[in-house]
């Protein structure tokens, strides 16, 4: 990695550009003229306080929030430009370029096998040789295959915590998603298994945008090169990971990470 | 004074075991009885010949097809309207007024005594709609009456299913329907055979909604526009009447079995179907 520090107004490509951004929950509003952008193929970390808005925010950038009854959004999110809450926007098709890790692992009831192509059936890949091929490239790329190749056809509720999570990660890499946004990927598992997946998410950052939220500064610090921190549907400060953990420029994040608040 | 727990604790075991243990016996004392009585006039000769003087004599072949075909019939109307209204409610409605509504209509009718069914499907089916008495109509009146029950079984087994296999699909590009088809329908369909088999249990032992729309024909019916008569119904009549208590309780005791048979093949469908799933 390159020893100059990061800044949102440096050189690369920006896949995210958000701006303005309200969303409201019924009466509640949620997030407050949230301004972030997102750099091609880095870790960007999102962190704050339980019900900052950090996992609201992530949830606006694959439209999950749809699902929610009386979410209100205004602002702009523009995906490579374009406005992904424009009417003219197909959902489906969105979802499969910024797909999503879930805070606890949760594969189908479903043999590992039909875990992995479910996004592929769904969208309409039958070719058993094709569907082969990838089960094997996307489990490989989870770390995943030299452990399971053998037990394909097994029950995925079989495996172990942080491996379900890892098919998780390659069910989602299944449908090569250009963005992948991981809700609290770890929250669920132990340090060991916590590991695996951050190594795993340094690994994917070469192919793959990386937006993560997550409750452990720490696990920013060590992965992201960008990291926001929010409160109160409020993005405080949002630049290079290592300024905003070495010299931050709002006293608010300063105190939430020196831990005194939050 | 107070009793110490540890009696009531003892008192609140006798209590409980004891109801269930009576709620068994009662059970037992029943079908014990009517086998007892039904079992040596049961016999395939019985099943597969025809009735002679009004039942008094002979076999129960008509009704055997009768009891088939109207449940059948039934089971096949009221299971897709069932399940179809039951994922409209959970996955394509939010929860307001209407739903609400239509939940508590569906709560009404399921409570509804099945003679008014009986003459709904009379006046209805059998006369403005000029279908006679008829499988038809039978088959029409009793899917009217299980469908309550089916689509609240399918709606609580839909409801059942983790939210996050929902979103999961959605994050993946599923739409609405595939989720329906390819996550909800398998995940909940154990709940819902169990719904769809209590309705046949129903109709397997219905007779007043019966007699109204499906008459109580002796002779074998060649077409869904014939009358027919099921077992619940002939022994009715045969104990009514006084024509032949033995054959009256002959046929209970295949009704018996029958239900019996549907129930187990529900069980063992059910465990196949979570065995083969995971």
């Amino acid at each position: 990695m390159s020893s100059a520090p990061l800044s949102p107004d440096g050189p690369g490509r920006n896949r995210f550009e958000i701006s303005k951004l309200d969303l409201f929950y019924g009466d509640f509003q949620a997030l407050k003229s949230v301004e972030m952008s997102v750099r091609d193929r880095m870790i960007t970390a999102l962190i704050g306080p339980s019900g900052c808005g950090k996992s609201t925010l992530l949830r606006c950038l694959n439209r999950m929030n749809d699902l929610i009854h009386g979410t209100r959004i205004q602002g702009k999110v523009l995906l490579d430009g374009q406005d992904i809450y424009h009417a003219s926007t197909d959902v489906t098709n969105l979802r499969k370029r910024v797909g999503m890790v879930f805070q606890r692992p949760n594969p189908f009831p479903l043999s590992l096998y039909n875990n992995v192509v479910y996004g592929l059936r769904v969208a309409g890949v039958h070719s058993r040789k094709e569907l082969d091929e990838i089960v094997e490239r996307s489990l490989r790329a989870a770390w995943l295959w030299d452990v399971v190749s053998d037990r394909l056809d097994h029950s995925a509720l079989e495996l172990p915590l942080d491996q379900q999570q890892r098919l998780c990660v390659a069910r989602l890499l299944a449908v090569q998603p250009e963005v992948i946004l991981m809700d609290e990927p770890c929250s669920a598992l132990d340090p060991i298994a916590t590991m695996k997946i951050e190594e795993l998410m340094l690994e994917l950052k070469k192919e793959y945008t990386i937006i993560i939220v997550t409750h452990n500064m720490q696990q920013a610090a060590r992965v992201s090169d960008f990291t926001g921190y929010m409160l109160l549907g409020e993005m405080i400060e949002f630049g290079g990971t290592k300024d905003i953990f070495t010299r931050p420029s709002n006293k608010l994040t300063d105190d939430y990470i020196t831990g005194k608040y939050g | 004074m107070r009793i110490h727990p540890r009696y009531v604790q003892y008192g609140a075991v006798a209590i409980l075991s004891g109801g269930t243990l009576l709620t068994l016996a009662v059970l037992v004392f029943i079908v014990v009885f009517v086998l007892e009585k039904g079992l040596p006039v049961l016999s395939l000769d019985f099943l597969l010949s025809s009735p002679q003087d009004m039942g008094r004599a002979g076999g129960i072949f008509p009704t055997l097809i009768g009891t088939i075909a109207l449940p059948l019939l039934a089971i096949l109307i009221a299971t897709p309207l069932g399940i179809g209204t039951s994922i409209y409610l959970t996955e394509y409605t939010r929860e307001n007024r209407v739903t609400r509504v239509i939940r508590f209509g569906t709560d009404c009718l399921a409570g509804i005594p099945s003679i008014i069914f009986g003459l709904f499907g009379f006046i209805f089916f059998v006369t403005i709609l000029g279908m006679g008495w008829s499988i038809l109509s039978g088959g029409l009146t009793l899917a009217f009456m299980i469908l309550p029950t089916i689509i609240r079984t399918s709606e609580e087994a839909i409801k059942a299913v983790p939210k996050s296999y929902r979103d999961v699909s959605f994050s993946l590009g599923a739409t609405r329907w595939q989720t329906v088809k390819r996550v909800i329908l398998p995940n909940a369909l154990p709940g819902i055979l169990t719904g769809v088999m209590l309705g046949i249990g129903r109709s397997i032992g219905e007779t007043a909604a019966v007699i109204f729309t499906a008459g109580s024909s002796l002779r074998l019916p060649t077409s869904i526009f014939d009358s027919t008569r099921t077992m619940a119904v002939h022994f009715y009549i045969l104990a009514r009447e006084g024509i032949s208590n033995e054959n009256a309780y002959g046929t209970a005791a295949a009704l018996i079995i029958a239900v019996l048979l549907v129930n187990l093949t529900a069980y063992w469908l059910m465990h196949w179907f979570i065995a083969k799933r995971s």
